[in-house]
């Protein structure tokens, strides 16, 4: 458990530095992610022992994003202001989306004549 | 002082009751989804942030107050964008399939994500800064509001917006993919990291964990392509 949040935490560090030492356009974590990524494709034993609590954390991902949505609150005099624009263009630039990118997603696959 | 505001003066000091909150408020959030037959419009997270805010409301307690304790949960967002490494290595056969669908689908979905957005919120009326900050609603929170302070927006309405965005994803991607009968858990996993970034991706690892990798690829690409796209696209629109 606590080699794998070295593990975790160490891929986080790193990537934070490299996105300022290197001035990328990408957040630190994501690049974390790539380093660990390419920790695992090389085989490097100690990161081993990461797979099974990551895997633990990915199940409550969703619980992560609470505190940041209780931030809506801080916008309501203009969530309410604007309140019919900005939920109409949320929800359906949302579903066009979702639609679009699935959409795309298998004629391509199809086209390629996988599965 | 009586008994009452004395327990109150000294919860209302120190992290553990907001952070206490904001586990058990998605507790019952879960619980209300399980008991709803996990019907999507019940999402946990919803449910949460409407008590919490309530909550807040209710105890006139400011939101800097309340992050002081919910810090600790929002901490784990960054470790948990790294942990996506591992469903990626164990899918990677699959993943490296699929490259170019991934791209055209990537493509077009940034594109439509910013567009449509921006086009709407404008056509209906919404202020500049508005339509500024809303542009990199689909991307993950940091890029968002890097990109949105580049071209302008407001970053801590584009978090806001951000979120709106996840959770909306989060209750639309499984009944809009069902009606649109896609049924590859991999077109399925990719349209809901790249529309709606971490939350869509929550939901995703719902379905499955083949859908949960590919949304993770789609939440990360999108990120990069969202700072790619949006300084170009806005500047069309002007």
């Amino acid at each position: 458990m606590i080699t794998a949040l070295t593990v975790l935490l160490g891929c986080q560090l790193a990537g934070e530095v490299a996105a300022r030492l290197l001035g990328l356009p990408l957040p630190g974590p994501v690049l974390g992610m790539l380093l660990l990524f390419a920790l695992l494709l090389g085989r490097v034993r100690v990161v081993e022992p990461v797979r099974e609590p990551a895997q633990g954390l990915l199940r409550y991902l969703s619980l992560l994003f609470v505190p940041a949505g209780v931030g809506l609150m801080r916008h309501a005099g203009r969530l309410r202001a604007e309140l019919l624009p900005i939920a109409i263009a949320l929800v359906v630039s949302t579903a066009v989306t979702v639609a679009v990118t699935a959409l795309v997603f298998q004629l391509v696959a199809r086209g390629k004549g996988e599965r | 002082m009586g008994p009452v505001e004395q327990v109150w003066v000294y919860l209302s000091a120190t992290p553990l009751l907001w952070l206490a909150a904001t586990l058990l408020a998605y507790e019952v959030g879960a619980w209300i989804f399980r008991r709803a037959g996990e019907r999507p419009l019940a999402n946990p997270v919803f449910i949460a942030v409407a008590i919490l805010i309530a909550l807040l409301h209710a105890t006139g307690t400011p939101y800097e107050t309340y992050f002081e304790g919910a810090q600790f949960v929002h901490f784990l967002l960054g470790p948990a964008t790294v942990a996506l490494a591992v469903p990626l290595y164990q899918n990677r056969a699959e993943v490296r399939q699929a490259l170019v669908p991934m791209i055209a689908a990537l493509a077009a979905g940034s594109a439509s994500a910013i567009l449509s957005a921006v086009g709407l919120a404008r056509w209906l009326g919404a202020d500049s800064e508005t339509l500024r900050s809303m542009a990199p609603k689909s991307a993950t929170t940091p890029i968002a509001m890097a990109v949105s302070e580049q071209i302008g927006g407001l970053p801590s309405l584009t978090a806001a917006f951000v979120i709106a965005t996840g959770i909306i994803g989060a209750v639309l991607v499984t009944p809009l993919l069902d009606a649109l009968r896609i049924r590859d858990w991999r077109g399925r996993g990719f349209s809901a990291g790249v529309a709606a970034h971490g939350l869509g991706t929550a939901s995703a690892f719902q379905m499955n964990e083949l859908a949960g990798t590919f949304a993770g690829i789609g939440l990360a690409l999108n990120g990069v392509a969202t700072a790619i796209l949006v300084p170009i696209l806005l500047g069309w629109l002007r």
